[in-house]
Parts: C-alpha cells; sequence; structure tokens
C-alpha cells in the first residue's frame, strides 16, 4: 500500500513538474504585465493585443498553411512510395528502406545544411536567382516528414490481407479500381497517422526553417516567419512580446482537445471488433454520443478556424 | 509496347525524391568539407577541426552534456515507465498520453516558457548557464525517453518475473536478473532517442544559456552564419559519422536481444 502511494505521488510529481512552465505561462496570460511573475490584476487585454499583432498572426497563418500543404504532399508521396515498394524486387526494396533510414536518424541541423547548400548550388547556378521561398521550406519539411508516412504505413501493407486485392481483381475490378476501394481502405489507420505525425513535425519544426526561409506567403517581402522562428528571433532581440503567453494558452487548449479526440478515437477502435453485436437500443445510444462529440469537436474546430481567419 | 500499370511503378516519384532531396544533399556537405572556398580539394577543414582546441572543447562538452541528459532522463524516465505498464498501481493510458501531451506544443514555445520560469527563480542562463540548459535538456527529452520504454514494459514477461520470485530471488535480484535484461532495447532506443539530438541541439542551448553553451548544433548553426560553409560542412559530416556509428551499435543491440529471444524460445 505504501509502496503504490510513493509511486503514484512520484509519477504525479513528476508530471507537475513537467507542466509547470506551460502552466505559469498560462496563468500569466491573464494579466498585463510585460514579464512572468509580476501580478497587475486580472485582465484579458493580452488575449486582444495577441489578435491585434499582426505579426505574430502571420507567424500563426505561415505556421498553419506550411504545416498542412507540407502534410498533405509528404503523406501522398509517402503512401504511394510504401505502396510502391512493398511490391517491388528485394533489392530495391532494401536499397530505399536504408536511405529512407537517414532523415530519420539524422541530425536535424546536418539535413538543413545540407539542403541549404543544394539550394543555394541551384540558385546560383542553374535557377541564377535566389530561390528561397515557400517552396524551399515546402521540399525540406517534406524530407523531414515523408520517411515518417512511410514508417506508419508500411506495417499496414504487411498486416493486410493480399488475397481480398486478388479477389477484387478476379471479380473484374480495374488495378486501379481494386486499389482505392480495396487496399486503400486497409491501409487507412498507417496513412492517417502518418499524417497526423507529419502534422506535428512540420509543427514543432525550428531548424529546417530557418535555414531555408525565404520572402514570401504571408509575409511578402520579408523572410517566411513561423511560431517557431518567431519566438527565437524575438528572444535574440531580448524583446519578447507577452502576447505570446496568450498564444500558449490557444496552443495547449487545442493540444488538449486534440488529445482528448484521440483518445476516444482509439477506444472507438479497440471497441469495434467487440461491439459488433449490439441490440438495437445500444446502436441508438451509441450513435446519439456520436453526433455530440462530433457537433461538440465540429464546434470547436469551426470556431478555431474562424477565429484565426477573422484575424489574420 | 503497350504500357502496363504495375504497383511497383507507385515507387518512382517517392524514389527520386530520395534520390533528389536526401542523397544529393549529403553529396554536396561531402564536396564542400574537402574543398577551400575557391572549390580546391584540401583537407583544411579536417585539420583546422582536430587542431583547434575551440572546436574540440566543444566535441567534449557535447558529448559529456548528451551522456549526462541520457543518464538522467532514463534514472528519472525508467521507474515512470516501470509503473506505468504495471497495471498493480492501476495507471492508465491517459497519463501516459499526458506524459506525451507537451511534444506536440510547439517546442521553441516550450523552451521559452521554461526560460520565462527559471528566469523567474533565479536560475537565469546569464548566471547559470549550465544549469539552466541541462534543466531545459532534461524536460525537453523526457517523453522521449518514457514513451519507448512503456512500449518495451508492457511486454515484460510476467511469469519469468514471478519464477525469478519462487526461485529465491530477492527483490534487487529480480531487477537487475530479469527486468532490466528484458526491458534493454527499451534502454537502448530510448538512449537513441536522446543522444544524438542532445548532441546536436541547437534551440535549448541557445535559448536558455544566452548563446554562452555552445553544442555541436549550435557550432554548425555558428559556421554557417559566419559563411565559413567548409567548417561547417565538415563538422556536419562528424556529425554524420557519430550518427551512423551510434546506430550501427544500437542495431548490433537490438539484434542480438532478438536473437536472444528466438534462441530462447527454442527451448
Amino acid at each position: 500500500m505504501v509502496k503504490k502511494i510513493l509511486a503514484k505521488s512520484y509519477v504525479y510529481l513528476i508530471l507537475i513538474l513537467m507542466y509547470i512552465p506551460i502552466f505559469v505561462l498560462i496563468v500569466f496570460s491573464f494579466t498585463n504585465s510585460d514579464s512572468v511573475g509580476i501580478w497587475n490584476g486580472f485582465s484579458l487585454e493580452l488575449y486582444s493585443r495577441l489578435f491585434r499583432n499582426e505579426e505574430i498572426m502571420i507567424a500563426v497563418g505561415n505556421t498553419i498553411i506550411i504545416a498542412l500543404i507540407s502534410a498533405i504532399c509528404s503523406t501522398i508521396l509517402g503512401t504511394l512510395g510504401a505502396i510502391g515498394v512493398f511490391y517491388s524486387k528485394r533489392r530495391t526494396k532494401a536499397l530505399v528502406e536504408n536511405l529512407n533510414q537517414i532523415p530519420v536518424v539524422n541530425a536535424e541541423i546536418v539535413m538543413a545544411l545540407s539542403l541549404t547548400f543544394m539550394f543555394v548550388f541551384c540558385g546560383s547556378y542553374i535557377f541564377k536567382d535566389n530561390i528561397f521561398s515557400f517552396w524551399t521550406i515546402l521540399f525540406g519539411h517534406m524530407v523531414l516528414e515523408t520517411p515518417f508516412v512511410y514508417l506508419n504505413v508500411k506495417p499496414k501493407l504487411i498486416q493486410m490481407d493480399p488475397s481480398l486485392y486478388e479477389a477484387a481483381l478476379d471479380l473484374g475490378c480495374s488495378p486501379r479500381k481494386a486499389m482505392y476501394k480495396v487496399m486503400l481502405p486497409q491501409i487507412a489507420p498507417g496513412v492517417l497517422s502518418g499524417f497526423m505525425l507529419a502534422l506535428t513535425l512540420s509543427l514543432d519544426d525550428f531548424i529546417v526553417t530557418a535555414f531555408l526561409s525565404g520572402p514570401g506567403l504571408l509575409s511578402g517581402a520579408g523572410k517566411i516567419q513561423t511560431i517557431s522562428t518567431f519566438i527565437q528571433n524575438s528572444i535574440k532581440k531580448k524583446i519578447v512580446p507577452p502576447e505570446l503567453r496568450a498564444l500558449t494558452t490557444i496552443i495547449f487548449l487545442v493540444v488538449v482537445i486534440a488529445t482528448i479526440l484521440v483518445i476516444f478515437y482509439q477506444k472507438r477502435q479497440n471497441n469495434r471488433s467487440s461491439a459488433r453485436f449490439l441490440t438495437k437500443e445500444q446502436i441508438k445510444i451509441r450513435n446519439i454520443k456520436r453526433l455530440i462529440i462530433g457537433g461538440i469537436s465540429l464546434i470547436i474546430l469551426i470556431t478555431v478556424i474562424s477565429l484565426l481567419i477573422a484575424f489574420i | 509496347m503497350k504500357f502496363r500499370f504495375q504497383r511497383k511503378f507507385l515507387a518512382i516519384p517517392y524514389f527520386i525524391f530520395l534520390i533528389l532531396f536526401i542523397v544529393l544533399p549529403i553529396l554536396f556537405i561531402i564536396y564542400y568539407a574537402f574543398t577551400d572556398s575557391n572549390g580546391f580539394f584540401t583537407f583544411d577543414a579536417v585539420v583546422d577541426f582536430f587542431t583547434s582546441t575551440n572546436k574540440l572543447n566543444v566535441l567534449l562538452l557535447s558529448l559529456m552534456f548528451a551522456m549526462l541528459n541520457t543518464i538522467i532522463c532514463l534514472v528519472i524516465g525508467y521507474p515512470i515507465a516501470y509503473i506505468l505498464s504495471n497495471t498493480k498501481f492501476n495507471a492508465n493510458a491517459v497519463i501516459v498520453m499526458l506524459f506525451v501531451m507537451p511534444m506536440w506544443i510547439n517546442f521553441v514555445l516550450r523552451t521559452w516558457a521554461t526560460r520565462d520560469v527559471l528566469t523567474w527563480i533565479g536560475l537565469d542562463g546569464g548566471t547559470h548557464p549550465y544549469l539552466a540548459t541541462m534543466i531545459g535538456l532534461i524536460y525537453n527529452y523526457l517523453p522521449f525517453v518514457i514513451l519507448p520504454l512503456y512500449n518495451v514494459m508492457l511486454k515484460l514477461d510476467k511469469s519469468q518475473i514471478e519464477a525469478a520470485m519462487d526461485l529465491g530471488c530477492n527483490r534487487l535480484q529480480v531487477f537487475t536478473k530479469s527486468i532490466f535484461p528484458q526491458s534493454i532495447p527499451g534502454v537502448v532506443s530510448a538512449a537513441m532517442m536522446v543522444f544524438m539530438p542532445t548532441m546536436s541541439s541547437y534551440v535549448i542551448s541557445d535559448v536558455l544559456s544566452e548563446g554562452q553553451v555552445v553544442l555541436f548544433g549550435n557550432l554548425i548553426y555558428l559556421n554557417f552564419s559566419n559563411s565559413q560553409w567548409n567548417y561547417g560542412s565538415f563538422i556536419s559530416l562528424f556529425m554524420l559519422a557519430l550518427v551512423a556509428i551510434s546506430m550501427l551499435i544500437s542495431r548490433n543491440f537490438t539484434e542480438k536481444s532478438t536473437t536472444n529471444k528466438k534462441e530462447s524460445s527454442k527451448w
């Protein structure tokens, strides 16, 4: 009993320690002082200032746009690659797997540096112009993400039942249709988790963006700033806008909601196998539950997106 | 000849992508590492790296930081992973989720938060650069240790542990003879997740020590921003070699453990 309490308190102690910095920022986002530690009374001023701060809003918008586009591109590329490699000869397979492993283990800064060299070379000898722009960031992020998409899709392909695809062909499907109707639904969970991972990698990235950034996107003539590079730059300049504390709160809320949704999704996946034999009543209740959860999450999503759009 | 659709053709775009954006850039690094600013072949960067006490100091410091960070994270994370995987303490997946959740918040933002709090309690980078950097590193890499360890601990062979107890092992012996050997693959992969990224980390040391602690990543960045590309490339190449070596070592470890399992399953 004592052991159990000790173990539990240890876990919770570390957990609390891990969340302290974020919680401190969140608490001090509800006052209008310039630095953490000074409490000027409750106010929501930082929040209204956050949405009127053009630089931060542009950085947030850039981050989201880059993350979505690069995640979608790398999911398509990685999924097609995984399917193709799965049906290739053993030697091609081994070659691609080894190449795929390089960016996974390689230090991010080395990768960013090597890409910078290549883009500088292309810019000076092939395009005769500075090519650093949204496109270089996009390719940089895709290098970061695609290997992980590949690694997420691969196990699903191995688990897949190959006879289903053949059966579809025998029953008159064209190979393309069989791919859409039979293969894709089977590997969909892997594709989805690959997409989510790609999204988080892109949202979290600092070094690749810092090295490969150029003019373009929402920032116009200046270098493209994402949240990461914006914070780093303002720390360098020693003027960190306190509005960022409000941004932390919002990001934290979004993350919490996303986590809850993921937990629900996993539970549903787990329940699915056991939930095949339900009575009509149970199905009705389940559907209502799903509707409510879906509705709430949809409303939250829409408000977040519309807030973003309204203030950019 | 008529073009026939084959599924393996789908890999062609990805293959081209891999060659263009992963293999080619590394060739550029190799090229720059062994040439001077006029493009002539030279070993200048190599000689410079191994004779400059400054750069060797950075190497030593990064190795120390990486080692310390790995050990501390393992010491803190190992019990947590064990407790969370142990159903006796009826901990569930939600708490694991809570440990992983900070990873989804932008890490520069998290580092900035750590910096603010450390400054508030008087441990700012100006006066305690090493301590502040160490705290930031532990804070950032702890989730990366807990997750792989937890996944391995879930698969611990409970009957072996019970057998060890029945055969008269005391608690310490159960740990050293049964639990720890079984969890070695998790320990190795957790160490891999921490060691190399710590060496090459840039943001954490830069932000938390106000530029006073220079790790390998900072050195590469400094060389790049001072437009000493040749030196920077050689350091990157060195980093790449370190990563490759550590990969080989860890692969050796995991293969050994899988073969061990195969052998034991024969019996």
